[in-house]
């Protein structure tokens, strides 16, 4: 499964600011944005990732795929990961 | 373990620079219900999309608007503009509330007179009038507004030949210091025009003169341009009556009044930069009193608006077809009605609101309708609250034009529901099918047959 690279400058705080030192950007990450962060910062691949957030979270599988795929892509496109 | 409330991840890119002091929060208030009547119910009853109209808020609509006038001025009349929304249920509405029918073509003439409209009662304006249709109503008493020379002269051959005179006014297209100048109807002020067909019609016997009609344009921003409107109205109203001593039995300043729509290109929101309604009665009525008739000849004021009275009894429910990204990472959501029923998405930002309970993060999305088609757009951007596929959305301020202006193109065009004041909900006009729409074609026999 895929597990994804996150540069080793980045840091996220306890309530979800991101701040990018080699550019200057910064973002806000709500709790669910602020999980994923951390398990790919521990290197967790896309199964493992799914599976952790079907176990604490109410929601289907379908529709965590879904938006988990929408949040990969809108990591990459802000260059914050990629893809191992 | 109990498990934890779910909301979908997001990630916001931070800017500096761009905040607007204007600008209004984003919706993430849900509009579950429509006068009590709960959204997902009538979508799960009447399907997705649905039109839903509210009686209570066209009644009370109607009715202030018509006390702020009366508090202001002794006569006044509404005709309700049939062409903002024809639909029996709503044109009854306004009937039982007292509104006369404006009509602008035969077809809307007809329907008027079908719903048991008298023809004294019909206000028939704009520029297509055949003769059958002048005939019938001149026949009828309706108030005929007549629009160029060539329909006068039209209509004073007819009344050489029919028993009844004809009841005219004329329309009047004015600088009112707006623009666009609405001078394609009527006959203008400033040319003389307007006097000249005046005393055409007061020098033909076959004629009766009973009134004077204007309309200075849609969507009117401005209550000044209703009083250089009024007072132009009262020059050639008065002069009439010095020169040929015609009293006129109305005014009929027809409409233009704005809904809270607010347009796309403007900045502030639309409930910041519109005049009230007592701003435009207060223009209109403070002119009307310059009239030099006695006291109880006041001509009556006639109004049309349309927009005003209806636009925020309507609502279109939707449901989420689909979420994805473009090429720029910008989010776009896909639901179910297009611009092919929401014609008036071309020209307002419409306010869209979830119809449930949704998480608080909210992102930029370009709203997409159904059809197949780029120009199929009702937001390009709007800040919404995540939405699911199934959700449903409600679009705000739909109830003028929409289900008259509307087209069948690709899909078919969807149910219309009234939720009525006791709390029920009517179906007022039921969605197309395929053989509706078959039934008027017609195949040429050797058409007919075809191997692949």
């Amino acid at each position: 499964m895929t597990a994804f690279a996150v540069p080793s400058n980045l840091a996220v705080s306890e309530n979800g600011f991101l701040f990018v030192p080699t550019s200057g950007e910064t973002f806000t990450l709500n709790k669910l944005g602020i999980s994923i962060f951390k398990l790919m910062q521990k290197g967790a691949d896309t199964e493992e990732i799914i599976d952790a957030l079907l176990e604490e979270y109410d929601i289907d599988k379908t529709t965590l795929e879904k938006d988990f795929t929408d949040f990969v892509n809108q990591l990459k496109h802000h260059n914050l990961i990629e893809e191992k | 373990m109990e498990k934890k409330i779910y909301e979908k991840p997001a990630i916001t890119k931070h800017h500096s620079g761009f905040m607007n002091k204007f600008g209004s929060s984003p919706v993430t208030t849900p509009k579950s219900e429509v006068d009590g009547v709960s959204v997902n119910a009538i979508a799960d009853q009447y399907g997705s999309p649905v039109f839903v109209l509210s009686e209570r808020r066209i009644r009370e609509n109607f009715r202030n608007t018509l006390r702020t006038f009366k508090t202001r001025y002794p006569k006044v009349q509404y005709a309700w503009s049939y062409k903002t929304n024809y639909l029996n249920a709503v044109c009854s509405i306004f009937h039982q509330e007292g509104s006369w029918a404006e009509v602008v073509s035969e077809f809307e003439y007809d329907r008027a007179r079908k719903l048991g409209i008298p023809g004294k009662y019909i206000i028939f304006n704009g520029p297509d009038k055949s003769e059958q249709a002048l005939l019938k109503a001149i026949e009828d008493g309706a108030k005929i507004h007549v629009d160029h020379f060539d329909e006068l002269y039209k209509i004073i051959e007819l009344s050489e030949k029919t028993e009844k005179k004809p009841q005219l006014a004329i329309r009047v297209n004015m600088d009112t210091g707006i623009y666009p100048k609405w001078d394609r109807f009527g006959f203008n002020y400033e040319n003389g025009e307007a006097m000249e067909a005046l005393r055409r019609i007061v020098m033909q016997p076959t004629l009766k003169l009973i009134g004077l009609h204007t309309h200075i344009g849609t969507y009117m921003m401005s209550a000044e341009a209703y009083r250089i409107a009024a007072r132009k109205m009262v020059v050639l109203a008065n002069e009439l009556f010095t020169k040929y001593e015609t009293k006129l039995d109305y005014i009929d300043m027809g409409g233009g009044f704005p809904s809270n729509n607010t347009l796309k290109g403007q900045y502030l929101q639309a409930e910041q930069v519109l005049p009230t309604i007592e701003d435009f009665a207060d223009a209109v009525t403070s002119e009307l009193f310059r009239i030099s008739y006695h006291g109880s000849d006041m001509p009556t004021l006639i109004l049309e608006s349309g927009r005003s009275l209806i636009d925020d009894a309507g609502f279109l429910i939707s449901t989420i077809i689909a979420n994805k990204r473009l090429s720029d990472g910008k989010k776009a959501t896909i639901m179910d009605g297009g611009v092919n029923i929401l014609f008036t998405s071309f020209w307002y930002k419409h306010k869209i609101s979830p119809a449930q309970p949704t998480g608080l993060s909210t992102e930029n999305s370009t709203i997409y309708g159904p059809l197949c088609m780029n120009i199929d757009v009702l937001r390009e951007d709007i800040v919404l609250p995540n939405l699911k596929v199934g959700d449903r959305v409600v679009i705000h301020h739909v109830g003028a034009y929409n289900m008259t202006q509307w087209m069948q193109f690709i899909t078919l065009r969807p149910n219309i529901v009234m939720v009525m004041e006791d709390g029920t909900t009517e179906l007022i006009r039921e969605s197309e099918d395929l053989e509706y729409i078959m039934s008027r074609e017609k195949l040429p026999a050797k058409l007919s047959e075809f191997k692949l």
